[in-house]
C-alpha cells in the first residue's frame, strides 16, 4: 500500500512587529480556523510559580483593551463559532473555528488580547479559583490524575523547567499577582513570539490586508531568546512509585530519552514509529504480549513527547510506554516482558511487511489528524512556530513512511534498561 | 506604550455568509436489508465507515443480562473467525491503513473504522468476514471479559462515571436505560457460547445502517460494499424500547464519596428529540441556560463565582426517550452554593422570558455550528449516521437555520417552563457526605445510597 502526503497551498509573510503570518486556503467548507500560538509553555514559567502559563493562558479570555470581561466567549459563540486555548510545554495556543463570514471577527479579537490583555485583581482571583477546581476534577479528584504527563517528569529530569508540575500547586497558583502577569505578557506574548495561523475558507490576498489592518499596530515588544533546557541523559535507571488511593489497578511507564525532535528531526523519526510497532492496535508487538499472551496488562499505549503529540514538542522529550495491570500483578512482570520485547526487535528487528503495515496505520492517524479544519489550523501554527514548516502537517505521512526496519532496530536498541526512568502507581483503592 | 497608529477598536460585522454545498448522498438498500449511505468527501485520502446494528434488548429480558453480554461482544467480536486470529484481522486491517473497533449502547452495537481510501475494498471484505464469522474463541473471550472487567472498575473509580451511574439509576427506574454499564463481576461470568448465540441472532444486516465517508467514489463504494457484505443475512425483528419515563422528581440523591475533594452535581430534566416540535425552542433555551460557554450557568458558577471548572448542559438523545442533563463538579465546601445558583438559573429561566439579545445569539451559535459539525469526513460521518438512524436524514441539518430563525422569545419561555423548571429536576450528588450533608439538606430534602 502506498502512503500518501498531502501538499497544502500556504502562503507566509511576517509584519514588521515580527508576527508571522501562514494562510492556508481550502474552499471546500464555508468554516475557518485562526490560530494563535506563543512560544511559551510550562518549561518557560519561573521557579515558585509552577502552573503560571496556564494560569495566564485563563487571563487572556477575561478582556482585553477594547473588550470586556465575557465579551470574547460571547462574540465568538455569537458568530456561530467556537473557541479555546490550551497550554504545553514549549507552547501556548489561543484558537477560533468560525463560520468563514466571521473570520474579521476573530482577526479582531486576537488583536485585541495579543495588544493588551485586561488583566485585573478580580478576574485574576475568580482564574486562580476555576483553575484549582480543573486541577481538582483532572488530577485531584480522579485514579491516575496526572498519570503519566505530570508524575514522570520529575522522574526523567532534574531541571526545574523540564520536571515541574505543569498544572501547579495551589500555593504557587494563589501567590500569583497582577504584577507577575503584565511581567509575563511583556515578556512573551510580543508579536514577534507569535505565529498567526489562517487556515480554510480565506482569500490569501485579501486576508493579508485584514491581517495588516487588524495586527500591524501592535506594538513590537523585543523578543525573548528561549533558554537551552537540554539535560544529560541519565546514566542508570531510576525508579520511582506511588499510591493512588483511588486507583483500584496498578500501572506503570517507563520513559527513555529521545533524539532532539526537530535539531535531529531525521533520527527521531524512528521513535515516533516505534512507538507505533510495539502499542499501536493487536498486532503491535506489546498488545500482542502483555494483553493477549501474557494477561498482564488491560491497556498499554505508547508515544513520543509527553502529551501524547510527537510534532509539538522541543528538545528534551522523552518516548513512553505505559499499561495498567489486572490486579496482583508485579510491575516488574510487566518490565521485564517490555525489556524481553525491546530485545527481541533490536535483536532480530522486524520484517518490512510489519513495518509497512505499521506505517500505513500511522498516515490514516496523521492524515486524519489534518482532516479537521481546527486541528489542521493548529497543528500548522505550531510547525511553523517551531519548524517554519508548515507544510510537514501534510508530508508526515510519507516522511514517516520511509523510515527503514533498520532505523526501527537501532531505536529498540536504545531503550535499554540502563537509560530508562520507570514510575509505578500502586493500586490505593483495589477492591 | 500604545502606539498611536490607527487600528479597529469596535468588533466588525459578519460579512455574507457562504453557504455549505449540501453533500449527495448515494443510498442503496441491499437485498439482506442493510440500508448503506456513501458520500463522497475527497479532503484526504480516507475512508470513515460506521455500521449501526440495532441492539435494543428484546421485551421481558432482562435488560441488564443483554447489555452484559452485549458488552463482552462488542469486546470480541474482533477476536478470531475460522481463518484468522486477533493479530491476523488487526494486522490485514493495517496493511490499508485501517482499523476497526465495536462499541455498544442500550440502543445499538456501533461498528467504527477508517483506511486509506485506497483500502476500502479490503477493509470491507475484513468487515464482512467478522460479520458472517466472527467465531468468539473461548480462550480470547476468557481474556477479554476479565479485561473489560478490569476497565470497568477503573471507570467505576471515576467520579464522572459513578455520578452518571447513579443519575441514570434515580432517572430510569425499572426502564432498560437505567443501567448502561455492566457488572464486573457478570462480566466474568459470559461465556462464550451464549456470544455466538447472541451474535447469530442480533448481528444482522435488515434493520442495520452502514456509512461510509471519504475520498471514494460513491457508485463503486456502493458496488464493493455489496460484493463484501452479500453474504450477510437475517433479520431480528425486535421492537423498540418501551419509552423511557419521564424525570420524576424526589428528594436530592446522595452518593457519599469519602474524602472527596469536589462533589459531583447531576440534574436530570425534560427534553424531546430532534422531531418534535419544541425541539427548536428546547434547544435555544438550554444554550441560553448552560448549554454553551456564553449561558446564564457558567457565566454564574465559573466566571463569577469560581465555584467550577466546566459546568454545562446538554441535551442527550436516545432512541426511546431524551433528557436534559445538566452537570458541574464543584469544590466540596461549595456544593449547597452551586446547588442553589443552579437551581436560581432554572427557576429564572423557567418562569422569566430570556432577552431578545440571548436568544439572538444563542441563535447564531446553534447555526454556525451545524456548518462546523460536517466539516471533516469523521464530522460528516457521524452526523450521517445520527440523523439517519433517528429518522430524519441529512436534510434535517440544512432545514435547522430555518426552524431556529422561526423561534420567539414567547416558543423559548415556554419551552423553558416546560421542560427546564426545576421542579421537574432529579438531582445526584456524588462527594464527601460527611461534609455536604448538612448543607445540602438545608436546601431541601435529601436521601441517601
Amino acid at each position: 500500500m502506498t502512503v500518501p502526503s498531502l501538499s497544502h497551498p500556504v502562503e507566509r509573510f511576517t509584519l514588521d512587529n515580527g508576527l508571522r503570518v501562514v494562510l492556508v486556503p481550502d474552499r471546500s467548507a464555508p468554516v475557518v480556523g485562526v490560530a494563535v500560538v506563543y512560544d511559551v509553555g510550562i518549561r518557560s514559567e519561573p521557579e515558585g510559580r509552577t502552573g503560571f502559563a496556564h494560569l495566564f493562558e485563563h487571563l487572556m479570555f477575561q478582556g482585553s483593551e477594547n473588550l470586556e470581561k465575557l465579551a470574547h466567549f460571547r462574540h465568538v459563540q455569537a458568530s456561530g463559532g467556537i473557541f479555546n486555548g490550551s497550554t504545553h510545554l514549549d507552547y501556548t495556543d489561543y484558537y477560533e473555528l468560525l463560520p468563514s463570514n466571521a473570520l474579521e471577527r476573530g482577526l479582531f479579537l486576537e488583536a485585541d488580547r495579543m495588544r493588551a490583555p485586561r488583566i485585573t485583581e478580580e478576574n485574576l482571583a475568580n482564574q486562580i479559583a476555576v483553575v484549582k477546581e480543573e486541577i481538582r476534577v483532572n488530577v485531584m479528584n480522579r485514579p491516575y490524575g496526572g498519570f503519566p504527563w505530570l508524575r514522570l517528569p520529575p522522574v526523567v529530569f532534574d531541571t526545574f523547567p523540564n520536571a515541574h508540575d505543569g498544572y501547579g500547586s495551589f500555593v504557587d497558583l494563589e501567590s500569583a499577582t497582577v504584577e507577575d502577569a503584565s511581567a509575563f505578557f511583556d515578556t512573551f506574548y510580543a508579536p514577534s513570539n507569535a505565529v498567526l495561523c489562517l487556515a480554510g475558507d480565506l482569500d490569501p490576498e485579501q486576508v493579508a490586508g485584514l491581517v495588516e489592518r487588524h495586527f500591524a499596530s501592535v506594538p513590537e515588544r523585543g523578543t525573548p531568546k528561549r533558554p537551552d533546557f537540554s539535560e544529560p541523559d541519565l546514566d542508570a535507571e531510576r525508579r520511582e512509585s506511588y499510591e493512588d488511593a483511588l486507583a483500584p489497578l496498578p500501572a506503570v511507564a517507563m520513559a527513555w530519552r529521545v533524539p532532539d525532535p526537530i535539531g535531529d528531526f531525521e533520527a527521531y523519526l524512528p521513535y515516533v514509529v516505534l512507538a507505533e510497532v510495539l502499542t499501536d492496535g493487536d498486532a503491535s508487538r506489546l498488545v500482542e504480549r502483555l494483553l493477549l499472551k501474557d494477561r498482564t496488562a488491560t491497556s498499554v499505549s505508547g508515544y513520543c513527547g509527553f502529551m501524547g503529540d510527537a510534532f509539538d514538542v522541543r528538545d528534551p522529550t522523552v518516548l513512553i510506554l505505559s499499561m495498567h495491570s489486572p490486579p496482583g500483578v508485579e510491575p516488574d512482570r510487566v518490565l521485564r516482558a517490555v525489556e524481553q520485547e525491546l530485545d527481541r526487535l533490536a535483536t532480530d528487528g522486524l520484517a518490512a511487511a510489519e513495518l509497512h503495515r505499521v506505517q500505513a496505520r500511522l498516515a490514516t492517524h496523521l492524515l486524519g489528524q489534518v482532516d479537521p479544519v481546527m486541528s489542521r489550523t493548529l497543528s500548522m501554527a505550531v510547525l511553523e512556530q517551531q519548524r517554519g514548516r508548515a507544510e510537514l502537517a501534510g508530508e508526515l505521512p510519507r516522511l514517516l513512511a520511509e523510515v527503514t526496519t533498520e532505523q526501527i532496530r537501532a531505536a529498540a536498541a536504545m531503550l535499554r534498561p540502563d537509560r530508562r526512568a520507570v514510575l509505578e502507581v500502586r493500586a490505593g483503592g483495589a477492591r | 506604550m500604545t502606539t498611536l497608529t490607527a487600528y479597529p477598536r469596535e468588533l466588525p460585522g459578519l460579512t455574507p455568509p457562504r453557504k455549505g454545498r449540501r453533500p449527495a448522498v448515494a443510498e442503496r438498500v441491499l437485498a439482506n436489508g442493510l440500508r448503506v449511505l456513501v458520500v463522497r468527501r475527497p479532503s484526504v485520502p480516507l475512508v470513515e465507515l460506521r455500521l449501526r446494528i440495532p441492539f435494543q434488548p428484546a421485551p421481558g429480558r432482562r435488560g441488564a443480562a443483554h447489555l452484559t453480554r452485549a458488552s463482552v461482544l462488542s469486546q470480541t467480536m474482533l477476536s478470531g473467525t475460522a481463518e484468522m486470529s486477533t493479530v491476523d484481522i488487526a494486522a490485514s486491517l493495517q496493511e490499508v491503513g485501517g482499523g476497526l473497533s465495536v462499541g455498544v449502547d442500550a440502543d445499538r452495537l456501533l461498528v467504527s473504522g477508517n483506511a486509506l481510501s485506497t483500502g476500502l475494498p479490503r477493509l470491507l471484505e475484513l468487515l464482512g468476514d467478522v460479520l458472517t464469522g466472527a467465531t468468539y474463541p473461548s480462550g480470547e473471550v476468557a481474556a477479554e471479559r476479565d479485561r473489560l472487567a478490569d476497565r470497568i472498575e477503573m471507570a467505576e473509580s471515576q467520579p464522572a462515571h459513578a455520578a452518571r451511574k447513579a443519575l441514570l439509576g434515580r432517572l430510569y427506574g425499572t426502564h432498560p436505560y437505567a443501567v448502561q454499564t455492566p457488572e464486573p463481576e457478570e462480566v466474568r461470568g459470559v461465556r462464550a457460547p451464549a456470544l455466538r448465540t447472541l451474535h447469530a441472532s442480533r448481528v444482522l444486516p435488515a434493520g442495520a445502517l452502514l456509512v461510509l465517508v471519504g475520498d471514494v467514489s460513491p457508485a463503486r463504494a456502493l458496488d464493493a460494499v455489496e460484493a463484501a457484505l452479500d453474504g450477510w443475512a437475517g433479520s431480528a425483528d425486535v421492537p423498540d424500547l418501551r419509552p423511557a419515563p419521564e424525570p420524576e422528581p424526589g428528594p436530592l440523591w446522595l452518593v457519599d464519596r469519602p474524602g472527596s475533594v469536589q462533589s459531583s452535581l447531576r440534574l436530570a430534566l425534560g427534553g424531546v428529540d430532534r422531531a418534535h416540535a419544541d425541539y427548536q425552542a428546547l434547544q435555544l433555551a438550554n444554550l441560553v441556560f448552560g448549554g454553551y460557554f456564553s449561558s446564564r450557568l457558567v457565566e454564574n458558577i465559573r466566571e463569577d463565582k469560581g465555584y467550577t471548572y466546566s459546568p454545562h448542559s446538554s441535551i442527550s438523545h436516545l432512541a426511546a426517550g431524551s433528557v436534559t442533563v445538566v452537570d458541574a463538579d464543584v469544590a466540596t465546601e461549595v456544593t449547597a452554593p452551586a446547588l442553589l445558583e443552579i437551581g436560581y438559573e432554572l427557576g429564572r429561566i423557567a418562569s422569566l422570558p430570556v432577552t431578545q439579545e440571548e436568544l439572538d445569539q444563542a441563535r447564531q451559535y446553534a447555526t454556525g455550528t451545524l456548518q462546523l459539525s460536517v466539516a471533516s469526513q469523521g464530522g460528516l460521518a457521524a452526523t450521517l449516521l445520527t440523523l439517519t438512524a433517528a429518522g430524519l436524514g441529512l436534510d434535517w441539518l440544512y432545514d435547522q437555520p430555518a426552524r431556529l430563525a422561526a423561534v420567539t422569545v414567547e416558543d423559548v419561555h415556554a419551552a423553558a417552563t416546560r421542560y427546564l423548571a426545576p421542579a421537574r429536576a432529579v438531582t445526584v450528588v456524588l462527594g464527601d457526605a460527611s461534609v455536604v450533608r448538612e448543607s445540602v439538606s438545608a436546601l431541601g430534602p435529601v436521601e441517601e445510597a
